[in-house]
């Protein structure tokens, strides 16, 4: 056994932080490392960087255009990544829709959209949740009924994340109502632009938006757009559900509040105390960091299972899940608490970058709320905790 | 990196396993316990021939060779078993410290008898009053003509109520809370002046406190240079850390398997308990925080490699405290998902909840390990 990364391995982490060290742009770095919001072209400005190198679909095998990272450089890449505040990577089209278009898509699919996927020229969007199937997601009522070459798409989706920034979606659509609710889902492609799709803001508590209802009344998608068989949407949904297992981890995030927090800590007060002399603080923080260090030590066990073979084991990818987003909020509300009263100031010009007012009060204390608030989120998408808690019990403790 | 374990390794684990499943069922276990000695003599003969008593000392020692993963291996059957032998007291406490302070002539006289059963020895740096405090040791040893003479009290020696030998921290210099100036002597029970008491641990396993008075020993009994000890003692209580947390994942991973197995068979209002889903996502949270105490258990092992003391320290401390809550949360689960059955002294669940909070208060917990770890990564 061998905790240390190995020679490769090494060389690999040099090469990520030396290419981010040079080229992330300094604008893009400072938001990020001041917690202030990334607009659409910030988030493909540095994703194209990356698609030059190769890097925006690292983990895709080397015949579809990527570098075949074992999941270990995946890791190694989001921890440099947090550790010198790149912005999160958009994985709509990189880690969920691009890889079920290469194993389940045509030839033809795969010429139109790889490539786009892989220089990050196109913004994909998830059309899943909709307001009557948010956990129970196989209740979707999005229905395309067959018009012949293709579906005439009528329903609404929710929670659509950028989707006002997107130029596709892959929407999960009902296309039978016979026989059990998962088998008469079916897996589009839908292009923004058609006319009738029509996408509505939703604002967030912490102020801003990200999040968008999506509805389609009369949108025709052509057949060619729909993804493998008809009928077997909700197979190729959940394969794409398991590539999401380092994702889910939330490594980038993670380490990079929790540096924030470390240097927010080591500030000294006007009465030249430093919350990393409180033992009281110091004791949570390091409580979380450890925990933090129970799922990267269970994430590289998992890998090391799968690299040598064995199965990753049933509910892993939910502990992960589970974990990853529970030890994310926690170091939220630490930093809120780190930037005391300050934490209070609701300065949407300096966050969000509109208009041009003057930041008041320290720079930390800008940040920490709205992202406290916004990651409130984490627990609740992509299947909340209590639903990955129901996946566990039936799947890796048969209850 | 690469978290494998060999195939050599393997073949331990199901040979560990195959002895507790076997040779060491529950009822076995709970009539050792109520013997004067608490253990059982043949089993531990059979730890020696199996060559778990050699494995962490080197070739030179007479020893396998292993480390602490392979050592880890032993103590999560030791936590499976809830074996009462004194594993932990003799093959990493005071086998460790004769390893890392003694020397050739010490470790034949001392450490290779107790690889082949023929010796128990036990460790004696705890103090009343010390709290977690490795430094804290006011017993001390004064030259006197060509030996020392220690006076002085320990307390919970493990494994000192079986042991021949004691290994026994008292200092040679400096104030009481000095990590400078301890040493550690090798006293035979039986010396005039040494006094102990032993005991019963509530999780049934035996300890002793000690008390030291005009003790004396010659000067072949210092183990290494005088004064120096305390470098060893901590590295000794980190590598009791990491053991104890393998016993910790064994005896929690028995009550996450009899859990879920009652959750599935006990019914209820007509059905099985497992049916609800409460009782369902708290069962998810005992295998979550199994699977954590492995990781750090074994994050804990492989930490102990590290060369800088204080990475050491603080990884240890990182396990310590993962151990702790993962530990309590199974634990106290476990007695609560078993109603009534639970509590009673007749069920293995509250002898495997004993021996994870006893692991509790065991070198530092929680608390004094989040201090610890803080002041190595402030």
């Amino acid at each position: 056994m061998e905790l240390q990364l190995s020679p490769e391995e090494q060389a690999f982490e040099a090469e990520v932080r030396d290419f981010i060290a040079t080229n992330l742009p300094d604008d893009i770095r400072d938001k990020v490392r001041e917690d202030r919001h990334l607009g659409r072209e910030d988030f493909m400005r540095w994703q194209q960087i990356l698609g030059r190198q190769g890097w925006f679909v690292g983990a895709w095998p080397r015949v579809h255009g990527g570098q075949a990272w074992s999941a270990m450089q995946t890791i190694i890449f989001n921890r440099v990544a947090g550790e010198l505040h790149c912005p999160e990577l958009q994985v709509f089209g990189p880690a969920m829709v691009g890889p079920v278009l290469y194993t389940f898509g045509t030839p033809e699919q795969q010429a139109q959209h790889l490539p786009a996927i892989r220089d990050s020229s196109v913004w994909w969007c998830q059309g899943y949740s909709e307001p009557g199937a948010g956990s129970d997601l196989a209740a979707l009522q999005t229905m395309a009924e067959d018009a012949g070459d293709h579906y005439l798409v009528n329903g609404q989706k929710i929670w659509t994340s950028f989707a006002h920034y997107a130029d596709w979606m892959f929407c999960l659509v009902r296309t039978s109502r016979e026989g059990r609710k998962q088998e008469g889902i079916s897996f589009l492609l839908i292009d923004m632009k058609t006319p009738g799709v029509e996408v509505q803001p939703i604002r967030m508590m912490d102020g801003r938006h990200y999040l968008n209802a999506v509805f389609f009344n009369n949108v025709r998608v052509p057949k060619h757009n729909r993804i493998g068989e008809e009928g077997r949407g909700w197979t190729y949904a959940k394969f794409l559900l398991e590539h999401e297992r380092v994702e889910n981890a939330n490594l980038r995030f993670i380490t990079q509040e929790l540096q924030k927090l470390r240097r927010v800590a080591a500030e000294p007060d006007g009465n030249g105390r430093r919350l990393l002399d409180d033992p009281l603080f110091m004791a949570k923080l390091s409580a979380v960091e450890v925990q933090f260090k129970a799922l990267e030590i269970g994430l590289l066990r998992m890998l090391s299972d799968m690299h040598s073979g064995a199965p990753a084991g049933p509910g892993k990818s939910s502990f992960i899940k589970i974990r990853g987003t529970e030890i994310a909020q926690r170091i939220t509300e630490l930093l809120v608490q780190a930037s005391g009263a300050d934490a209070q100031r609701y300065q949407p010009g300096p966050l969000f970058g509109q208009g041009d007012s003057a930041l008041i009060g320290p720079a930390n204390a800008l940040g920490p709320v709205a992202t406290y608030l916004f990651c409130r989120a984490m627990t609740i998408y992509g299947g909340s905790t209590e639903v990955q808690k129901n996946i566990m019990a039936k799947h890796a403790l048969g209850l | 990196m690469d978290l494998q374990y060999t195939p050599e390794q393997d073949q331990l684990r199901e040979s560990v396993e195959r002895f507790v499943r076997d040779e060491y069922d529950f009822t076995r276990r709970r009539k050792l316990s109520a013997t004067d000695t608490g253990h059982d003599e043949a089993c531990w003969r059979q730890y020696a021939d199996f060559g778990w008593l050699a494995i962490p000392f080197s070739e030179e020692e007479g020893g396998i060779g292993g480390d602490a993963t392979d050592t880890g291996i032993v103590m999560e059957g030791v936590g499976r078993g809830l074996l009462l032998e004194p594993y932990l007291a003799n093959v990493v406490l005071a086998g460790g410290m004769v390893s890392a302070l003694g020397s050739a002539a010490q470790k034949a006289e001392w450490l290779q008898p107790m690889m082949t059963g023929e010796r128990k020895l036990a460790l004696a740096y705890a103090e009343p009053g010390a709290r977690y405090d490795l430094a804290h040791c006011a017993a001390t040893a004064r030259r006197d003509g060509a030996g020392f003479v220690i006076d002085g009290r320990k307390s919970l020696v493990y494994g000192g109520a079986a042991a021949g030998v004691y290994v026994v921290v008292a200092r040679t210099s400096g104030q009481p809370s000095d990590a400078g100036g301890l040493s550690a002597f090798l006293v035979d029970a039986g010396t005039p002046g040494l006094e102990v008491t032993p005991y019963a641990l509530h999780d049934g396993q035996r300890a002793a406190d000690l008390a030291l008075t005009g003790v004396r020993v010659d000067a072949a009994r210092l183990l290494g240079d005088e004064g120096k000890a305390f470098a060893a003692l901590e590295k000794v209580v980190d590598q009791a850390i990491a053991a104890l947390a393998s016993e910790a994942v064994g005896a929690m991973a028995m009550l996450v398997d009899q859990t879920l197995e009652y959750l599935k068979t006990r019914q209820q209002f007509g059905r099985p308990i497992g049916t609800n889903q409460a009782l369902q996502h708290r069962m998810v949270d005992m295998y979550i925080a199994l699977d954590e105490a492995r990781s750090m258990a074994l994050y804990g092992a492989l930490m102990l490699r590290e060369s800088d003391p204080a990475a050491r320290r603080k990884a240890l401390s990182a396990t310590k405290i993962e151990i702790d809550r993962t530990g309590r949360l199974v634990g106290q689960e476990a007695v609560q998902m078993h109603g009534g059955m639970g509590v009673t002294e007749e069920l293995a669940i509250g002898h495997y909840f004993k021996r994870l909070s006893m692991i509790g208060v065991s070198f530092g917990d929680a608390d004094f390990h989040l201090r610890r770890y803080a002041a190595a990564a402030a």
